[in-house]
């Protein structure tokens, strides 16, 4: 029988508490429980939080392990107080087939960092044409429950009308990139805006998001289905999501760390390491999701984590990839901006990356709370840091780092996987 | 000076003047027999074009010989990341040659501002995407002041310029409207909607230009009217439904040119399309400074290179 005693620690930035862990699972809280044969970490000052669960990772495997590989991806997530990630399926090649998100579920399981389930494709090789293997997925080993064609858009409305008719045989969710093609050119590689003009950049509008998550509400509440938006931009699509909610449509929304810190001046300086899609907005669009996540109008913070290896973001600003690093950060980046403006509380931040991410994707085992019973996937983060980010210190093997340099006041201290320790002391078990 | 010319907005007012001073020397020189100046002697100057040009890489390529520099150019289709090496890496392979300056064109904007920021030479930065073309808008400029002053019109300063044509897609535009109202011209520039460049609106009244979607409202009152170049598969794109149209609403025809004072010259960078924005009777006509430009453009170029190169004072 292993114990595990976490002392002291806030519980979700309430009152403290001890949390005693017994073979993997959360056997009591409350104060001053039994010391004894227990390993014991001093929690005091910090503030404990159910295991992360992420909904939008890229970790590169199979295709680009010299940009992230399932294990490093895994590593990150956990220095980042994650206990669960969906792994997209823009890999190579693509996650369309059960035997594709076996590997992938299998390599993560072997890794054993965190838990790693992939999201399958919508349609093949995401082409947008045929939807993939998607049932076959779904009873397959890795349960896939999550699918996306993220990076692209399922453009079609007839095929995303199918998926999503598809997919309630079997409580899945389509999760969209909402980005309508013919308005954003394939040059395109911001926010089309007045920098944009300025720069001479190519750029795609707001409204080339906000068309696409109007059009698929209006599928969702014609399928009866579920639809999920992935990394939420614009006030508009805010706007649409907040009328769908109001309407009773199954639809729900998740918006990047990035996207609720970093504004589209960064571009200012053509620095790809600020060339993601969707592209970073203007303040206006910025405050518009900070809103939306507190009022609820915006249901999960998913980080995009968006490895690349160093050579492809050395490339003209309009010629490098998109994407940034995320896994790492995005406690430190949603503290700030929602919980130390006093926005959120930590029990918010518990609900919005852990507790309702977990929900959308159907995890068990993720996401219950600092409860008795749930497994004991748990994070301690240290809400009076005063940290600065280098993008060296990463254990990604990518360096996009768009926070390089940029100070926080949270950082994560431990996490814990049913159990067992995979940060100790800000690092790596 | 700054050590690299990247964007009209890295110059004074004192950079200007500067420039067009030795500008203005080295104009004389290209009416001599001999024209070799010993300036650069032993300095190598690379033109690096990674997009197709003939009048500017020739103009830089006559500047820099002029000047006695080791004159070499090198040309490339298509984006480095198509051939799967990255920018970074062509420029440093390129400069590890040694290399005191980079004359660079690109197809994307930002990208003479990203390679200095690798290498240690001087980058000019001749045409990066839709952004800038710094030496086109002083070759403008300096024309410009030339021409008023030949003509007894006065300084450029208080003259009201129109620039007419594709402005989303016009690096011309971007650097001629950040320099011209530097040197306290009016600017007004006209297109229609669709080939505005986004946030106009906004970076208009920021930056103290007026726009317009009508040639014939502005044409009355400009004192120097510049015609940019529009590309016919701009129509592909749904810019605009046909040159015809384009014509008939934005082209300096010859009925436009019965708008216009007959004293007011009339710029074009270079190539033209004639018949679609602008006419044989506007290009050919006497007010037309098309082929000044040309001329200016290597005396300007002379001038930039000399200061980056050999003047005193960089900021290294």
């Amino acid at each position: 029988m292993s114990r595990l005693l976490i002392t002291g620690a806030s519980i979700e930035g309430g009152a403290a508490a001890d949390v005693l862990v017994v073979d993997g699972a959360i056997a009591e809280v409350g104060h001053d429980l039994d010391r004894s044969g227990a390993e014991v970490v001093d929690a005091d000052g910090l503030v404990a939080l159910p295991g992360l669960v992420d909904l939008h990772t890229h970790l590169r495997e199979p295709g680009r392990e010299d940009a992230e590989t399932i294990l490093t991806g895994s590593q990150a997530a956990a220095v980042g107080g994650y206990t669960a990630v969906l792994a997209m399926a823009n890999t190579n090649p693509v996650t369309d087939t059960a035997e594709a998100a076996e590997r992938v579920h299998a390599l993560g399981q072997a890794a054993g960092v965190v838990d790693v389930h992939p999201v399958g494709s919508v349609t093949k090789g995401l082409a947008g044409e045929e939807l993939s293997e998607i049932g076959l997925m779904a009873r397959s080993k890795a349960r896939v429950r999550v699918f996306s064609d993220d990076g692209r858009c399922v453009g079609n409305a007839r095929v995303m009308r199918r998926a999503l008719e598809y997919v309630k045989a079997f409580g899945g969710v389509i999760s969209q990139h909402s980005q309508d093609t013919d308005l954003a050119g394939s040059a395109s590689c911001c926010h089309e805006g007045e920098l944009s003009g300025r720069l001479g950049l190519p750029g795609w509008p707001g409204v080339a998001e906000d068309v696409i998550v109007a059009r698929d509400v209006m599928l969702a509440r014609h399928t009866g289905s579920r639809v999920h938006v992935a990394h939420v931009s614009t006030a508009g699509s805010v706007e649409v999501l907040r009328w769908a909610k109001s309407q009773g449509i199954d639809v729900t929304a998740e918006v990047t760390p990035h996207h609720l810190l970093l504004t589209t001046d960064l571009l200012a300086g053509y620095d790809p390491t600020f060339k993601v899609n969707p592209p970073l907005r203007p303040a206006e669009d910025v405050e518009a999701l900070r809103a939306a996540l507190a009022d609820g109008t915006i249901d999960a913070v998913a980080t995009d984590h968006a490895p690349h290896a160093r050579h492809d973001k050395e490339h003209a600003f309009v010629d490098a990839a998109f994407g940034m690093l995320g896994l790492e950060t995005a406690v430190q980046v949603v503290a700030q901006v929602m919980v130390e403006s006093g926005r959120m509380t930590w029990a918010d931040l518990a609900r919005v990356m852990s507790t309702t991410p977990a929900r959308i994707a159907g995890l068990e085992g993720q996401g219950q709370g600092l409860v008795v019973g749930a497994p004991a996937n748990l994070t301690l983060v240290d809400p009076s840091a005063d940290v600065t980010v280098d993008r060296a210190d990463s254990v990604s093997l990518s360096r996009n780092n768009p926070y390089h340099g940029r100070s926080f006041g949270a950082s994560v201290r431990a996490t814990f996987l049913r159990g067992r320790a995979t940060v100790l002391d800000g690092t790596l078990v | 000076m700054k050590k690299h010319l990247l964007s009209v907005h890295d110059l004074s007012m004192d950079d200007v003047e500067t420039l067009f001073a030795t500008a203005a020397e080295m104009h004389d020189v290209q009416h001599r027999q001999v024209k070799k100046l010993p300036a650069l002697r032993g300095r190598t100057v690379i033109n690096l074009f990674f997009e197709d040009s003939t009048r500017t890489r020739s103009s830089f390529e006559i500047a820099g010989k002029w000047l006695s520099a080791d004159t070499i150019n090198i040309t490339g289709k298509g984006s480095s990341a198509s051939k799967g090496e990255s920018l970074r890496d062509t420029v440093l392979t390129i400069c590890a040659m040694g290399v005191d300056a980079l004359v660079m064109r690109h197809s994307a904007s930002g990208a003479a501002l990203q390679v200095s920021q690798w290498v240690d030479a001087a980058v000019i930065n001749a045409g990066d995407g839709t952004h800038e073309h710094p030496s086109q808008a002083l070759l403008d400029a300096y024309t410009l002041q030339r021409y008023f002053e030949a003509k007894n019109l006065g300084p450029l300063e208080g003259k009201h310029v129109a620039i007419v044509g594709d402005l989303t897609h016009s690096r011309v535009f971007r650097s001629n409207v950040g320099l011209l109202t530097k040197l306290g011209a009016r600017v007004t520039v006209v297109a229609p909607p669709t080939l505005m460049p986004s946030g106009v609106g906004p970076w208009s009244q920021d930056a103290g230009y007026a726009t317009s979607y009508d040639l014939d409202e502005v044409l009355p009152t400009a004192d120097a009217v510049m015609m940019l170049r529009v590309q016919k598969e701009r129509m592909s794109g749904g810019f605009f439904p046909t040159g015809r149209e384009y014509t008939v609403g934005y082209g300096l025809t010859r009925q436009r040119l019965s708008l216009l004072r007959q004293d007011v010259p009339i710029l074009h960078p270079g190539p033209m399309n004639r018949g679609l924005e602008i006419a044989a009777d506007a290009a050919d006509a006497a007010s037309s400074v098309v082929l000044d430009q040309v001329s200016a453009g290597v005396a300007v170029r002379m001038s930039i290179l000399y200061h980056l190169l050999a003047g005193e004072g960089n900021e290294k």
